[in-house]
This record gives structure tokens, sequence and C-alpha cells, in this order.
């Protein structure tokens, strides 16, 4: 078992390390195509990253959405709509400082949460137990989505127990956006055809 | 099997690898399971191949190859092989080098990755998880990918043409796909493949295309679609030879050429597996012999026997069957139906198949939700319910309560995978 603890971390090692060096070459290219590509191995290595943890599910989630679809369609909008001056993009100085400032925050937002997620600071071993105990389980996530936390059904907390209604808010504000994006995606294609045709 | 490699090393090769070194024999493990499951996409691609030439020989009625290697011609693909690695690789000018090279690997990577989540028989399964189907469905997605940036990075019109033809297509598809799948996903509560396919034995009355008339007809617009997402005719606009000359891979010539294709019967196997195995009852034959005379597992916990292991070798051989009959109507359909155009495959998309399968999708969700009978009860084998049983790990509560039981069951799964790997 011990074994298998370190060949998890070398291929944690192995997937951490891709998705980095990918995520760079999408930085540090200027072909459009090349960058989507670059993306997508670096989409599928996280992919990896959430099998390793044994959420098989959302790993499989990350292929079906962001590589299989999302990345598909920004290949086929490239395709459609780059013409000689588009597919290669400079980066100005400006952008830099915009991007570097942004994504930044986010990395300091994220380090900040996952330093105060409980047993961050605990030994490697009981992260060990914690995913070979969540392997094969996606139903939790699943209830916990449509708003019962079937982990915490025990909570005599009273106080606490309000707080367990699961993600449901978080999940219909998430789809709604998504249905806004939608929208607005419809709107768009509608009105660039009716321009069109005045034209 | 990773086991029982390290206690051989341990008791024959001690004096090379110290004994407390565990990590050879799970390398050796994967390497043997990953070898094992590329012959799949490269071997059976040499078997479809030369059932292509011959079953399209004799539709237009003539003889096929017929020479090399005998009668039959067997080794004819063999030779169309050698001939594709002495061609000359080249990569046009206009091309971008690197993503026109890497390609063709893409393609295939994706058609292989599907094979590790897709069973054999029980517990024969490269990685066994228990979102199969939706693991399967979204790594057959990204073979796309690779066509998509072929037809780009050749440099050609052609080839862009094929390749924007190809992601419509490939994406539409993808919905009506997804809900075809649901409704075996649906009447089994899971999506572990090799659950699926155990709930489904006994008689052939089992297998859930009987299960009710709604899901019979879902089984029929599935396949038109797993042909439309394999990129193969009617559905083949991404080549066209007829408009575009060849398409996407109008550029590719040799082995690079030859990926693709392997890529592409490596798909229509995983398709037609998959319906075997969502449809036809997987490796449980339509007559339930090794459950009749009691050697076929009946749960997944059970240890290995020399008896389980022999079913299970007659259940892969018969889903293999099953599988080769999915592929070989493929090809029947190729050689009979003219090619379609891009606005009537999209049409046949999401004015017929999408429609098609959300109302037969509501009415299985009736019949289950009714319950009313099918064919299983007249002649009755065994309860979907009491296989779910064998199952420990399906069920969230058990999972919970036993969390430290669950790395065991799994490496029972895997030696039986194993077991299937030293065939």
């Amino acid at each position: 078992m011990v074994m298998l603890a370190g060949w998890h971390f070398v291929l944690f090692l192995l997937f951490a390390v891709l998705a980095c060096v990918f995520a760079f070459l999408v930085l540090f290219t200027s072909n459009i195509v090349r960058m989507a590509f670059y993306l997508t191995l670096a989409l599928g290595a996280t992919a990896g990253l959430f099998m390793l943890a044994g959420a098989h599910f959302v790993g499989a989630m990350q292929l079906m959405i962001y590589v299989g679809g999302t990345l598909v369609l920004l290949i086929f909008g490239v395709m459609l709509t780059a013409q000689e001056g588009f597919v290669t993009m400079k980066t100005r100085g400006g952008d830099w400082v915009l991007a570097v400032a942004a994504g930044g925050s986010l990395l300091f937002l994220l380090i900040v949460a996952a330093m105060y997620m409980p047993g961050a600071d605990e030994a490697a071993a009981a992260q060990q137990v914690l995913t070979e105990a969540d392997t094969h389980v996606t139903t939790q996530l699943g209830l916990a989505l449509v708003g019962t936390r079937i982990d915490r059904l025990t909570e005599t907390d009273e106080t606490l127990r309000q707080g367990l209604s699961g993600y449901l808010l978080p999940f219909e504000i998430v789809s709604v956006h998504l249905l806004v994006v939608l929208v607005g995606a419809a709107y768009l294609a509608r009105a660039r055809r009716h321009g069109d045709a005045t034209r | 099997m990773g086991e029982s490699i390290n206690l051989f090393f341990d008791a024959y090769f001690s004096w090379l690898i110290p004994t407390d070194w565990e990590s050879p024999g799970y390398i050796l493990t994967a390497l043997i399971q990953a070898v094992l499951i590329i012959h799949v996409p490269a071997v059976g691609a040499l078997i479809f191949i030369w059932m292509e030439r011959k079953i399209s020989g004799r539709i237009q009625d003539r003889l096929g190859p017929t020479r090399v290697g005998g009668k039959f011609g067997w080794l004819q693909t063999l030779a169309d092989g050698l001939k594709l690695i002495t061609k000359e690789d080249l990569t046009p000018g206009k091309a971008d080098a690197m993503l026109f090279k890497l390609a063709p690997y893409l393609s295939f990577a994706a058609s292989f990755a599907a094979l590790l989540a897709l069973p054999f028989a029980t517990g024969w399964v490269g990685q066994h998880t228990n979102v199969a189907v939706f693991f399967v469905l979204a790594v057959l997605g990204l073979e796309v990918f690779g066509v998509i940036l072929a037809g780009w990075a050749s440099g050609s019109k052609w080839s862009l043409f094929g390749a924007m033809r190809e992601a419509a297509q490939v994406v539409s598809y993808e919905v009506p796909i997804g809900l075809c799948v649901i409704v075996p996903v649906m009447i089994c509560g899971t999506m572990d493949l090799v659950t699926i396919s155990n709930m489904q034995a006994g008689w052939f009355t089992n297998w859930l295309i009987f299960h009710d008339p709604f899901t019979s007809l879902v089984f029929w617009i599935y396949f038109t679609c797993a042909i439309a997402s394999v990129n193969r005719a009617p559905f083949d606009l991404a080549e066209a030879e007829s408009e575009l000359v060849a398409g996407f891979h109008t550029e590719y010539s040799g082995l690079r050429w030859s990926i693709f294709f392997m890529a592409e019967y490596g798909s229509m196997y995983v398709v037609s597996a998959l319906a075997a195995i969502l449809f036809f009852g997987g490796w449980n034959g339509p007559i339930p012999i090794f459950h009749l005379i009691g050697w076929a597992y009946d749960a997944a916990g059970e240890p290995i026997r020399l008896t389980g292991w022999i079913a299970n070798l007659f259940g892969c051989a018969n889903l293999i069957l099953k599988a080769v009959v999915g592929v070989t109507v493929m090809i029947w359909v190729r050689w009979t139906l003219p090619r379609l155009r891009i606005d009537q495959v999209i049409t046949t998309c999401w004015k017929y198949c999408v429609p098609l399968v959300s109302f037969l999708f509501c009415g299985v969700l009736l019949w289950s939700t009714l319950d009313w009978p099918s064919p299983n009860n007249i002649v009755p084998h065994q309860a979907r319910s009491e296989v779910r049983e064998g199952w420990a790990y399906d069920s969230p509560s058990a999972a919970v309560e036993s969390p430290l039981e669950q790395p065991e069951g799994d490496e029972i799964e895997t030696a039986q995978a194993d077991s299937g790997g030293s065939v």
C-alpha cells in the first residue's frame, strides 16, 4: 500500500507537470490553433488529475465538456473566422500587465482557499485514505448538487444544519448563467444574419 | 496480477530485484494490459479492413481480394500495411508541420483510450470505473480533435472543408447519442458497464433491447448516431471523396494516413461493443449456458476460479462476436446507402433523431415508472435487483460504511482483469 501511494505521487507529479507545461505553452504561443491544441492537452492532463484523485465522474466531465465540447467549438470558430491576420496573435505589453494582475489575484485567492481547507496541513497518509474512501462514489456529489448533503445527515448542531442545504443555490446560479449565455449567443447569431440581410 | 508477479520475482529473481521493491510487478501489469488493449484497434483494424474489402466485393458482385495469403486473401491488409510503411511521409509546404504530424496520433489515442473503460467480461476491464459509459462517450468525442486539427493543419481547402463538416457533425450527433445511452443507464440505474452487462445475465429475453418497445427503437437510433459519430458512410462527409478529394486526409500519405484508419476501425469496434453491452446483454449469450451449469461469476467479489475464468473467456468471445456483427452491419450499410449531403446529415440529427429519442426516452420512463411487464418476467432467470447486490461499491451507503473494504474489491477486480490478460 505504501508503494501504491508512491506511484500515486509519481503519477500526480507527471500529470501536474504536463498540465503546467502545456498551460505555459498556451501562454507563449502566438498561433491560435496551436494554443487550442495545447489547451486541449493541459485540460486533458487536468482530467487525469481528477481521475487520479478518484473523481472519475469529474474527470470524464472535464473531457466531455471542456475538451470535447468547448475546445472543439473554439477551434471550429477559429477555422470559420480566422483570416491570416487573426491566426497569429501578438500580445501587447498592456495585455501582459492586465493578465498578470487578473491571473495573479485568482492564484492568490485559490492558494488562500487551499490553505484554509480543513486538513490541508495534515499528513499525506490521511489524504490517501480520503482518496480511496471516495473512490467510485459520485452519488454524494450529485445529491449535494440537488440539495441534500447525505454525508452530513447526522449533524446535530441546529445552526450548522441550516447551512447544509447542499450546493443547490450555486448550481442554480450557474445554470441560469449558462441559460443567459445561450440566449445571448442566440441573439447575437440572429442579429448578425439580420444585419446581413439588410445590407 | 501485480502482486502475483511480485511474488514470482521474489521467488526466482531475488538476486536481481530486491524483494522489497513492489513497482516492477505493477509496471509489468500496466504494460501487459496496455499491450493487450492496443491489440484491439491494431489487429482489429487488420481484420476489419479485410472484412470491408471482402464484404464490399460481395455486395458489388465481385470477389474482393483473393490472392495474398491464400484463397480468401487473408493477408491482403498486411500487404497493404507493408505498402503504406514504405510510402514517403509527405508534409505539404503550407502545413503547420507540428500539428500535421501529431493529428493522426491524437485520433488514435482517443480511440484507444475509450477501450480502457470498455469491459470484455466480468472483471476483464482495463480500468473499472463506475462512470464507464460516460467516460467512453467523452473520450470517443475527442477523436474529432485529430480530424479537425488534421484538416486545419494540412493547409489545404479540401481538408479544411472536411474538418469543418466533421466538427459540425460530431458536435451535433453527441446530443442524440447521449440521450440514447441514457435509456439503458436509466433502466439499470448505473453507468458502470460491467454492472449493466451483468444485469442482463440470463436468457436473451433479459437483454435490454427486449425490455420494452421503446428501448428496442432507441437501439436503432443509437446505431444510426453511432455510425455518424464514427464518421462512416452514409455520414462520411469529412471524407466525401466525390466532392472533397479525400476530405481531411487529402494531404496524408503512408503510415500517418493508415493511423487515421486504425482509429476509425477502433472506434467502430468501440461503439459496436458499447451497443452490445447496453442493448444486447454484453457477454451474456442468448442461452445462459455457463449460468445454468454454475460456472459463471455471479458477483464481482467472488474469488478467482478456473471455471469462472473459462466462463469469462467464452463471455469475452461472445461480446467480441456481437461487436463484430455490429461492425459488419456498419460495413454493409456503407456499401448499400448513398452518402447524404451535409444539410441532410444535420437535419437527420436535429429534426429526426433528437425529437424521436426524446419521445422514446419519455416512453421508457413511463414504462419503468409504471412497472409494465418485460419479456424477462415470462422467462425469468435473474431479477436485475439481485445482480445489484453483488456490487457493493455500487451503493453509496455500503461504500461509506466500509471504505476500507473497497480497495480489496478493486484488487480482485484487477486480478480478474489480469487473469484475462494472460490469455
